[in-house]
């Protein structure tokens, strides 16, 4: 009886709900389960193409490859001496901000320590296998400890890193969020002016734009609060994807440098993208101011080219954008001919718990079932029993479907009596007068256990209580209709764990016409032994049972297991079966009483056996 | 004509050094002294490609574990690295917050891996830090548990793309095949089912056509896109290939496991890893688990047989057995008795729960045999509050293989179930009906009227949208159909060999094909989707067959080598099963899934009872 029985031990299961969390610092070490070996020219230029691309390529749905290997060129991969990278970062101007390279530099001669080394870090965590997975010595099996290769290896990632790190500041278009923590940042209001030398552009669109070159990240120089554009800046994408526009700026920087990032930048601002040509720009990540689009029809576009182009991230991206310019009757309205914005708007409130909004939502769109769900949920949250109480009650007139109303009801029914039968046995137990908390001390409370986890609570705790308590299993039962065979089984399982034999017989206990006892079950009997014998009931006990068994294979099957020798030879005797007699014979202690028994039978003249 | 030798596996360990000195780029983007936050899903993943040296190397001091409370740490650097989550984006600007209110100054960086979403920072432009917090994005997309599986560990997609219904994970999916057609394609083909297979192939084939066609050797064949809706029914079947079992009883979590002190017999639990690094393992990971102990009995003799050389060997001999074998052996036995640990576990944990009947029921809905019987076994089970999850399980699979249960049974159990396992679970009930997994059987002629009324009032593009939406509400499942089309389930009358399997239904106990690998089998055989018009219409359609660009020659190594992509996770089963379908037919199977499933996962992933 597994789960029942668990309920009366600390809340630790599924069934509870409940975890407990325990929170400490510890050790933790970091493993490299990678291989050894591998080519370091590969190495070397795989370096370069992922610098690229974490650069270039992340936002975009580029090729960083591509971009690396102009035709394809996998010679690299596999080993070649070729790196057109690199050749293609020396046709460049000298990078504007050359001490990335310096400070590359300096980190190859940094000591690279063994792969598996210890280090000691203060990290918080919940679970106790993250813990013992981060400083399991099991681990070492594959840890890469190879001192030297690791310190090889470095060096030639310190290398291509150095490589490839000024063409890759070099290649920054609109890539405006950079920020490199020493010096200034990137995007920051001081790197902008200095960029901006020279570009009246970028200064009339922003005159009274207050410039703080001392104050770091504060500002933004896409001013970012103001304007969704700032949000929806991504980076530049890989060339393969270049427009014409980018591919200008590119040509124009060679030459002059200076004027690309204002050219390319007021291009976002002057340039009439139509809605298509918004989400495509959205979909590559890149600047797009979406205020532009104020009529109604505009929105609806750029929503439904979203929607065609199956990125849920700029779907809502767009609903963000929808969601503060438009009144939500008029945004609801428009959703409801939109089944897959919908599901995205929905999800996207549902994440960001704008459960007030929501629950307008699916009123509006008279998804009210929907919405009773979503405000009982809300109860999932609610620690306080009393609270939760009140808050369960609140929801029964919320409009659930007739057959969840009455589980809502009978949840908050349950909460109810839990807290006062709670309050009544802790009192109980306290006071020590009640034997039967003396002698079973509860495990738990039963606060939020389901309801057969009650009603096996009160079996027993409450077995003989009159019906008219609300701890009595009886009241349990009728309140919450609980059918013969779930309430037969709790009740069997409470009593045998209680080793309560005489109320579990009288459970079976039903009279014939004739006014004979004989047992019967809702449950087939093999069950009830199972039962019994999960609660570790003594053989005699069980014999009982398994006599009751109808199917003859399964009752001697069970007998033999739980060792009801009497059974057993009494129906290979109704078969008549001598040979599984004298087969069971050797089973049998030698000189026991059931031995005596089959030699009795065995020697019967009057038995006609089959074989 | 098939050939029996199997080709070789590209070499993706490349895809980790790529994630790896991607975030060492980014590290270094952060020059000084940080301390760095990692999302507790992120650190096993993390683990794989870098280990703790190479994050002090670019001058992390400390480590910890996001867990959404008052951070600890005095760093004037903090990088957090993440997965773009609202609620995890909304704690870092409470931490920044909290600094700006006692007016502390740091720097903040956050990391988004596998990419940023639009509604996270606009959580960072509504908290008012934009600027103070920079965002940089990790693109690490795949994670090689071993040779032949790469998953993208985001278990999230389940939910967020099946039950919410949002497509933000689809652009990651894309770019993933992007990814690895950039590395090791071109393709020669692309097979797939299931709207969002469709969806990410239409993405991504808009990425290729964009990019330059590169004339790189391909070094793989075809590709085959499945959405996990397609078959719910293999997912919640009880695993019972050794690997499967491993993850069903110790859970898997990313290619590691933990064996607690009943496995190792010893006070103490061990992390290990399970891939073809492990000798022993390697061999019994496909084999279902009735051949294991037999295998790994003849093991130990074996390895008893080498030991036992040392004796009579002269001083020279035993150098060389020592420096030679010794280690190997040891390692071995180290193996050896941790499986032998595991499956004497698993044995006693299944005796326990009956597994037999329970998989003998489960072969009965299969088969869409005896389905009162099994309906009241589940109802026992549920009544004796035997497991939550296994409960459920069969509720889903009951439902999945009937087509809907009967009105009157589903209230029944749905009653049951609240009561045994609580009421909350109404929530998971309302899931489980919006998914299709578990739901009541409806008029399905009304449905149909009811969808072409609608389909003929609108033109072909809503009315696909409707039909999702109808399909969504009320998925009707046509397993029995399917099934008898596909020849799923063997005759039953035949004998089964286990030890020689013939085919794919050995990872079920010869009791069913897997409808995912059948499929894939079939589909290559036929080089498309020609002749099973009738299954793809039971399917939902959404199934694409189309020419890549690769332009190998058809029998070539790369040809032979199938990528199979998993939209929703998949099974070590169902690995198993495309395992043998390659030994079989002379491919060789590449897996790449959004993560590793089973049926807890993904019922858990479903339920409604948690806040």
């Amino acid at each position: 009886m597994g789960v029942l029985t668990k309920a009366l031990a600390p809340p630790t299961g599924e069934l509870l709900g409940m975890t407990d969390v325990v929170f400490f610092a510890e050790t933790i070490e970091f493993h490299d389960g990678d291989e050894k070996n591998h080519e370091r020219l590969v190495f070397t230029d795989k370096y370069q193409v992922n610098g690229r691309k974490s650069r270039k390529h992340l936002h975009v749905n580029a090729d960083p490859f591509r971009a690396v290997w102009p035709g394809g060129g996998s010679a690299a991969t596999r080993g070649g001496a070729v790196s057109p990278l690199r050749e293609e970062g020396s046709r460049r101007p000298p990078s504007k901000k050359n001490q990335s390279g310096g400070r590359g530099a300096t980190a190859g001669g940094r000591g690279a320590t063994a792969g598996g080394v210890v280090c000691t870090v203060e990290m918080m965590r919940s679970k106790a296998d993250e813990e013992e997975y981060w400083h399991s010595s099991k681990f070492k099996a594959f840890t890469f400890e190879d001192e030297d290769e690791e310190l090889s290896r470095l060096k030639e990632s310190k290398q291509a890193v150095n490589s490839i790190r000024q063409l890759v500041e070099e290649d920054d278009d609109d890539d405006t969020e950079k920020v490199s923590w020493s010096g200034e940042p990137v995007g920051s209001i001081s790197w902008s002016i200095k960029e901006m030398a020279g570009s009246n552009q970028k200064i009339d669109r922003e005159p009274a734009f207050p410039r703080i070159p001392t104050e770091p990240s504060t500002l933004n120089k896409s001013h970012s609060g103001l304007s969704l554009s700032s949000l929806f800046r991504g980076k530049a994408k890989s060339e393969n994807f270049q427009s014409f526009s980018d591919a200008f700026s590119d040509s124009v920087r060679i030459y002059a440098p200076e004027l690309r990032k204002p050219k390319s930048e007021y291009k976002d601002y002057v340039c009439d993208w139509s809605p298509e040509e918004t989400v495509q720009r959205l979909l590559q990540g890149k600047a797009v101011s979406l205020e532009k689009f104020r009529s109604l029809q505009d929105k609806l576009l750029l929503l439904d080219f979203a929607v065609a182009a199956h990125d849920g991230n700029v779907i809502t991206a767009v609903l963000i954008h929808l969601k503060r310019s438009l009144r939500k009757e008029v945004l609801f309205r428009e959703l409801q001919s939109r089944q897959t914005a919908l599901r995205h708007f929905i999800h996207y409130l549902t994440e960001s718990r704008e459960q007030k909004l929501l629950l307008e939502l699916l009123r509006a769109l008279g998804r009210t079932e929907d919405m009773a769900l979503l405000q009982y949920k809300e109860h999932l949250i609610i620690t306080d029993e009393n609270n939760k109480r009140d808050f369960l009650k609140s929801c029964l007139s919320l409009p659930f479907s007739a057959e969840d109303s009455t589980h809502v009801q009978d949840h908050y029914t349950l909460l109810e009596r839990q807290i006062i039968v709670e309050a009544a046995d802790r009192q109980a137990e306290r006071g020590g007068k009640v034997d039967i908390f003396q002698k079973f001390p509860r495990k738990a409370s039963i606060l939020n256990m389901p309801l057969i986890t009650t009603l096996y609570y009160c079996c027993f705790y409450h077995y003989g209580e009159p019906e008219g308590t609300f701890s009595s299993p009886l009241n349990v039962r009728r309140t919450f209709k609980i059918s013969e065979k779930q309430y037969f089984v709790t009740a069997l399982a409470a009593r045998a764990k209680l080793k309560a034999w005489s109320d579990v017989d009288a459970l079976f206990t039903g009279r014939n016409w004739l006014g004979f006892t004989r047992k019967k079950s809702p449950l087939s009997f093999h069950r009830v032994v199972d039962v019994l014998q999960r609660n570790s009931a003594p053989t005699q006990v069980l014999q009982d049972y398994v006599a009751l068994i109808d199917d003859a294979e399964l009752r001697i099957s069970l007998a033999q297991k739980l060792k009801c020798h009497d059974i057993v030879i009494s129906t290979f005797r109704d078969m008549k079966d001598r040979q599984m007699l004298v087969a069971y014979r050797g089973k049998v202690e030698p000189g026991s009483a059931p031995e005596r028994k089959i030699d009795d039978l065995l020697n019967n003249q009057q038995i006609r056996w089959k074989n | 004509m098939a050939r029996r030798d199997t080709p070789g596996l590209p070499d993706f360990s490349l895809l980790k050094r790529l994630a790896r000195d991607q975030l060492v780029y980014l590290l270094e983007q952060l020059p000084g002294k940080k301390d760095l936050f990692i999302e507790s899903d992120l650190m096993s993943p993390l683990d794989r490609i870098a280990n703790m040296s190479t994050l002090k190397q670019h001058d992390i001091v400390k480590l910890y574990k996001v867990e959404y409370k008052a951070t600890v740490s005095l760093s004037d650097q903090l990088c957090f690295l993440i997965r773009p989550r609202i609620q995890t984006v909304k704690w870092i600007c409470d931490v920044v917050n909290a600094d700006k209110a006692v007016g502390r100054f740091r720097r903040y960086k956050i990391i988004f891996t596998p990419q940023r979403f639009f509604a996270c920072e606009a959580v960072l432009e509504e908290e008012g830090v934009f600027g103070d917090v920079t965002t940089d994005e990790w693109a690490f997309y795949l994670l090689p548990l071993d040779d032949d599986i790469l998953s993208m560990e985001l278990p999230e997609f389940f939910h967020d793309n099946f039950l919410a219904g949002d497509q933000r994970w689809l652009r990651t999916v894309g770019g993933a095949l992007h990814l690895l057609h950039s590395v090791y394609g071109p393709f020669s083909k692309l097979y797939g089912i299931g709207s969002c297979s469709q969806m990410t192939y239409e993405w991504w084939r808009e990425q290729v056509e964009q990019g330059e066609q590169g004339a790189r050797p391909a070094e793989i064949g075809s590709v085959f896109l499945i959405d996990r809706d397609v078959d719910f029914v293999t997912p919640l079947c009880s695993q019972v290939v050794y690997e499967g079992l491993l993850d069903d009883i110790f859970r898997i979590k990313c290619g590691c496991v933990e064996f607690g002190p009943d496995v190792t017999s010893s006070d103490r639990s061990v992390k290990v890893m399970l891939n073809s690094q492990d000798k022993v393992f390697n061999e019994i990971r496909n084999e279902h688990f009735s051949n294991v102990f037999g295998f790994l009995s003849q093991k130990a003799r074996n390895l008893q047989t080498a030991y036992d050389k040392r004796q009579g060997m002269d001083i020279k001999q035993m150098k060389t057995f020592v420096s030679e074998e010794l280690k190997g052996l040891k390692q071995e036995h180290r193996l050896l008795s941790l499986h032998i640990g595991a499956s004497e576990s698993i044995m006693k944990k299944k005796t326990k729960q009956d597994f037999q009947e329970l998989l003998q029921r489960e072969h009965c809905l299969l088969e869409g045999f005896e389905i009162r019987e099994s309906i009241s076994f589940i109802e026992e089970h549920i009544n004796r509050q035997i497991s939550m999850m296994e409960s459920l399980r069969m509720l889903c699979l009951l439902s999945i293989t009937e087509n809907g249960l009967l009105p009157k049974d589903y209230r029944s159990l749905k009653t049951q179930y609240l009561q045994s396992y609580g009421f909350d679970h109404l929530l998971t009930f309302s899931n489980l009906r919006q998914l299709g997994l578990l739901v009541e059987q409806q008029g399905a002629e009304t449905l149909t009227v009811m969808e072409s009324k609608v389909g003929k009032l609108v033109n072909d593009k809503t009315a696909g949208k409707i039909t999702d939406a109808f399909s969504s509400l009320a998925r009707r499942s046509h397993f029995r159909a399917l099934s008898r089309k596909l020849n799923l389930v063997p005759k039953s009358d035949e004998e089964y060999d286990l030890r020689v399997p013939k085919d794919m239904a050995y990872i079920f106990s010869g009791a069913y094909v897997p409808l995912s690998c059948r499929l894939i089998e079939q589909v290559l055989e036929r080089d498309g989707w020609a002749g099973l018009e009738d299954v793809t219409r039971l399917l939902n359609g959404h199934e694409f067959a189309v020419t890549g660009g690769s332009r190998a020659e058809p029998n070539s190594d790369a040809q032979r080598l199938v990528l199979v992509l998993f939209l929703g996770g998949c099974t070590f089963s169902e690995i198993s099963a495309l395992r043998f379908l390659g030994r079989a037919k002379g491919y060789k199977f590449i897996v790449v899934t959004t993560a590793v499933t089973n049926s807890s996962r993904l019922l858990e992933a479903l339920l409604g009872n948690h806040a």
